[in-house]
Parts: C-alpha cells; structure tokens; sequence
C-alpha cells in the first residue's frame, strides 16, 4: 500500500518536473523568436517533403502493382518447367502440352493459357524481333483488350493488339499491317501479314514493350503448337494445384523484381530528402551548439537558482526537440491541405516517364498511410532528440563558477 | 558539531586549492574560519584574488571545498550529492550577481517567477509572490519588460527581486554594484538593508565597493586567502542613512 503511494508520488514529481521543464522550454522558445521560427519552418520542410516523397514513391509501387496484377499476372501464373523468360533461344522450345487436370478450369475461363513466341516484324522496311503472345480473344483474367482479336470480318489478316509503347517503338498504328515472320515447331520459316486491330494504353511494360498479341488457336496453329503453352494465368477463383511440368508462381514471386526496382529507386530518391534533412538537422545542431556557448551564463544561472546540470542537459535537449514538435504542426498547416489535394488530384508524369522501363501511369496518385506518417513524424522527433543532446552533453562538463561569469571559451 | 541555533554559515579549516597546469595548486583560501548569523549584512572585502568570490561559491555549494568543514543552512556542502545541493540553492539561497544574469529571452515577471516554477509553486501563489517582490523593488511598471529594455539599476533590482522571491535564508552577493552608478548602487543597497530588516534574511556580499563596505554591518576583510580583519561595524552609513 505503501509502495504504491510512494510510486504514485514518484510519478506525480516525474511529471511535474516535465511539465516544469516544458513551460521553461516554451517560454524560452517563444523569446527566441525569429531563430525558433526560422529553425521549426526548415524543420517543417524536410517533414512536408519527406512524407510527400515517400508517399509519392508509395503510391507509385501501389499503383504499379496493382496495374501488373491486372494486366499481367491476375492470381499467378503456372509456367512451363521449360520456360525461362531471361533466355530467348529456349523460348521457343518452351511450349509445353495444356494439362488435363485444368481442362474445366480452361472452360470456364478460369485458367487463361497464353503462348509465347517469337518473332520478327517488318515495319517501313525494317526488322523488328517481338515477342509473339498467343492469348483467348474471349479472356477475362487480363484487362487487355483481347476482344478486339475476335475475327469477326473476312479478312484474311492475322488480327493482332499492340500497346501504345510498342505502337510508338514500331510506327505501327490501328489496322496498319505488318509482315510477321515465325519458325514453327520444325524450325521451317513462315511469313503472313498481320492487321493491328487495336492499340491499347497500358502503364506495363512486361505487356506493351516488344510484344504483340495473337488470338491463341492462331498462334498455335501458325507455329504448329497445337494445344500448347508457354504459361497459364490463374484466377484466384481456383485454388493452386501441383501440375507436373509446370511451376507456379505467385503473385510475390512474380512482383519480386518490380518491388526490387521500386526499392532501388527509392533509395536513389531518398538521398535527396535525406540531404534536406541534415541541413534540418545541422541547423537545430548548429542552433544548439552555438545557444550552449552564448547561452553559458544562463546556464550557470540556471544552476545557481537551483537546477541540476542533468535539468539543465534536459532542457535544452528538450527545446531542441521542440523545434521538430513545432515543425509536425506547422508543417500540417501547410502540409496536409497539399497532400490532400495531390492525393485526390494526382501528379502528372511526364509522357517520356515509360521510357524509366517501369509501370508509370500518366497521373500517380500519392498514398498516405497513416504509418509512413507516424513513422516519420517519431523518425524525425527521435533524430532532433539526438541531435540536440549532443551538444547539450557539454553542460555536464560545464564548471558552474566559471559559467555564471560566462568564462568557458 | 558545536553549532549556534542561528547560524547560517559555519565554515572551520577551508581550504580551496586550484590545480594551474601540470605544475601545481593555486591557494585561494587557506584555511577559513568563520560563522555568519541568521539576519547578518556581512561582506567579505579584499583585492582581486582574495578569495572572496571563492568563498561565496562554496558557501553556495556551486564548488567544493579541498578541505575543511563548510556547513551552511544545517548542511554539510562537502557532503552533499549535486542533487541536495541544487535542492539546497533551490528553497533556501538567493544570489545576486555582478552581471544581473537575467534570462534575456524571459520578462521581468518571468524572470522573478522562475525561482518559484521550479520550487513547483502555484500559479496564483506564484502571481501574489513575484509581484510583492516586485513591488519591494519598484518594478510593478516594467512586468513585462524583457531585460534589454531595462537600465543597469533595474536589471539589478529584477535580480534582487528573483534572488528575494522565495524569502531565502541566505543571499550571496558577488560585487553586486560593479556595473552600477553611484546612485543606482546607493538605490540598491538600501533596498538591500530594508529586506534585510523586514525579513531578517542574512546577506553575505564578496565587494571591494566602498559603497557598499559604507552600508555593512559585518566587515571580513580577506587578503590572500585567509582572513586579515574581521570587524563588527555598529553604526554603518546605512543605517545613519536609515
């Protein structure tokens, strides 16, 4: 009983020293004036910047993800135990028998097989490899337009989809025809015209660059892969089964190297607002240093009214760190009503931002969990902590005598 | 330890040595003996160098003594932990510098009150006290002053006023009128021996001032550390003045 009141007093002296130290440290912060101000609006800048930053760079990989799932991978892929996306001349070869056990799921369209050959085009004269991309004109795994491959009129033309990457790559437009050139499965060389029936506008690479898009049972029956594929794309309506011949990959596996890029990217971008904010940070250093050299005799006042240098240390630590607290809420004045109106909003990106190799859309939306938030705002606070009790650690060695003359150099 | 009820200041054998480079020890004080009274206006008077200044700041535990026995307000300041210590200027020690050391960024109320925010005072308390003390001072006019705005005089009085706030025991007064004119120290000093009076606070000044030495009721004079003369004045100028 005792001992709980003694804790409960202890707790309550605790506090009352903070609140102690806190009205001194406002008090001294609000008679710097200018100086504060001028600290806490730097401050407040690398926050703004930071959080808008990350959340740009988040919205990014959010929206990236998102469009390969929708237009790439769906639920995961199985692929062919022979296919290996990083070695073209087995690319060929790779064309591996449907399974059987995935014949209902195929009916139902659950399962989306897609054959992947390749090929070369001749656009304006010249030679092109592409990627040859046999795909159901009926799929609804994809969001590609593969409906536009149905070859309703007489024509005689392969009909074939493009993206507009590849569309700019190739100078090939709507209804352009094109040669095609393939080998079948024999090795023999054949050549037909193809009819882009459609250019669609894509933020995915892996679907765009270098590939175009053939109803299956055309490609199969050019290439003499009947019943083949390369991979097959998964709904998430069925589950994932173990198919001899074929691997699965799910979607984590199949995002691993655009999370990979995304990661080195920010790191790239980061260097920049991590030099804004150690300019932040040398400024409250900067600021701090010079307070405890100009600032000595208050501080050997301070003792002799009766503080202890580990109050003293204290409060200047904590008016340092005051500054990063006066920075959260300045900068959420200014702050918040901007991240607001870009995330609704959203960034235009330049038109040439495709070239980067990466899924970037026209517009990115930046995201703002309330975790990159937080975690900035207490990452910023602890750093401004840091950096303040470094130089306030010279109080320590302070000779009070000498301070209250203001005779330390 | 043999000790008078009204003792503030019970100092036997002190000895305060400083070390100068590698060679050896400077001897500020060579062995003191002395006892300051509750209600006393004692100054300790000498030349630069005497050890005047030395005396007050381990009579104001803000160094230690090398050896002897220094016990100010029934506590030995040898013995004391920087916490007790810093308790002990706290709640029961004024001081009153040579160069005011108001708090610039604070205003003159601020400056008053912050012996009492950190004695956790209450507000109202703390409203009724600081503005007594400055009404003693004649500052109720420059409350929200800030001290650049203030003359030498009234710096020093702000100071006088803070020092004075909590009602402490003892005050320590390092050359309080060195950056003072005549009649500011003058101002001053009688303010000084009215406190002194009416609240019966012993006054303990380190001066070469003769200002100051006019208005002393207690007259240690120091000369190279240890103490040459100390004479009890019956009639000082302050009180003729008085």
């Amino acid at each position: 009983m005792l001992k709980t009141r003694e804790c409960r007093i202890l707790i309550l002296n605790k506090k009352n020293k903070f609140m102690k130290l806190l009205k001194l440290v406002y008090r001294n912060l609000v008679g710097n004036g200018l100086k504060t101000w001028l600290n806490v609006f730097v401050l407040s800048l690398s926050f703004v910047l930071i959080i808008f930053m990350q959340a740009l760079l988040q919205g990014w990989d959010r929206q990236a993800m998102r469009d390969t799932v929708k237009w790439e991978i769906a639920d995961g892929q199985y692929w062919s135990s022979k296919y290996d996306p990083f070695d073209p001349f087995m690319l060929d070869s790779a064309a591996t028998p449907f399974p059987q056990q995935l014949n209902n799921d195929f009916e139902t369209g659950q399962i989306e097989p897609v054959l992947i050959l390749s090929g070369t085009i001749y656009p304006s004269g010249r030679s092109m490899s592409v990627m040859m991309k046999g795909i159901r004109p009926e799929q609804k795994l994809l969001e590609l337009p593969t409906h536009l491959l149905k070859n309703d009129d007489d024509s005689t033309d392969i009909p074939a989809i493009i993206g507009t990457g590849m569309s700019h790559q190739s100078g090939l437009k709507e209804n352009d025809v094109v040669t095609l050139r393939w080998r079948d499965v024999n090795g023999t060389f054949e050549a037909q015209d193809i009819r882009i029936v459609g250019v669609f506008k894509t933020f995915v690479p892996a679907v765009d660059i270098g590939q175009i898009w053939l109803p299956l049972e055309t490609l199969q029956h050019m290439t003499l892969n009947p019943d083949k594929a390369t991979i097959l794309i998964k709904s998430k309506e069925v589950a994932q089964a173990s198919i001899e011949g074929w691997n699965f990959k799910d979607v984590n596996e199949l995002t691993k190297t655009l999370k990979e890029t995304l990661r080195s990217k920010m790191i790239g971008q980061s260097i920049f607002y991590i030099i804004f904010l150690l300019l932040a940070l040398l400024a409250i250093f900067d600021t701090q240093t010079l307070a405890i050299f100009n600032r000595q005799r208050e501080i050997g006042t301070l003792v002799a009214l009766g503080m202890t240098k580990k109050e003293v240390m204290s409060l200047f630590t904590l008016e340092g760190t005051l500054n990063a607290v006066l920075a959260v809420i300045l900068g959420a004045i200014y702050g918040v009503p901007l991240f607001i109106y870009y995330a609704v909003n959203g960034i235009p990106m330049p038109s040439s931002s495709g070239d980067f190799g990466l899924a970037i859309a026209d517009k990115i939306y930046p995201a703002f969990p309330p975790k990159l938030i937080i975690g900035t705002i207490v990452f910023i606070i602890l750093i401004t902590a840091l950096v303040s009790y470094l130089p306030a650690r010279k109080i320590a060695k302070m000779k009070s005598t000498d301070a209250i003359r203001g005779k330390i150099q | 330890m043999d000790m008078k009820n009204d003792s503030i200041v019970k100092v036997n054998g002190l000895v305060k040595k400083f070390p100068i480079g590698s060679a050896g020890y400077f001897t500020a004080l060579k062995g003191i003996d002395l006892t300051i009274s509750e209600g006393e206006f004692t100054g300790l008077v000498g030349p630069s160098g005497s050890g005047k200044t030395t005396f007050l700041n381990i009579v104001g535990t803000l160094d230690k003594p090398t050896h002897g026995q220094v016990r100010v307000l029934n506590k030995n300041v040898e013995n004391l932990i920087p916490a007790q210590a810093a308790q002990l200027r706290k709640e029961e020690m004024g001081f009153i510098f040579q160069s005011f050391n108001l708090l610039p960024v604070y205003t003159v109320f601020e400056n008053v009150e912050f012996p009492l925010l950190l004695l956790n005072i209450h507000s109202d308390e703390r409203k009724k006290r600081v503005m007594e003390s400055l009404e003693w001072l004649g500052l109720t006019s420059k409350v929200n002053s800030r001290p650049a705005q203030l003359s030498g005089g009234e710096c020093q009085r702000v100071a006088i006023a803070r020092a004075m706030v909590k009602r402490p025991k003892l005050v320590l007064a390092d050359e309080p009128t060195a950056n003072l004119d005549a009649e500011n120290s003058h101002n001053i000093l009688k303010t000084m021996v009215k406190l002194n009076k009416e609240l019966n606070t012993c006054f303990v000044f380190a001066t070469h001032d003769e200002k100051v030495i006019g208005y002393l009721r207690r007259i240690i004079h120091l000369e190279d550390g240890s103490i040459a003369q100390d004479t009890r004045v019956q009639n000082p100028d302050s009180q003729q003045e008085k």
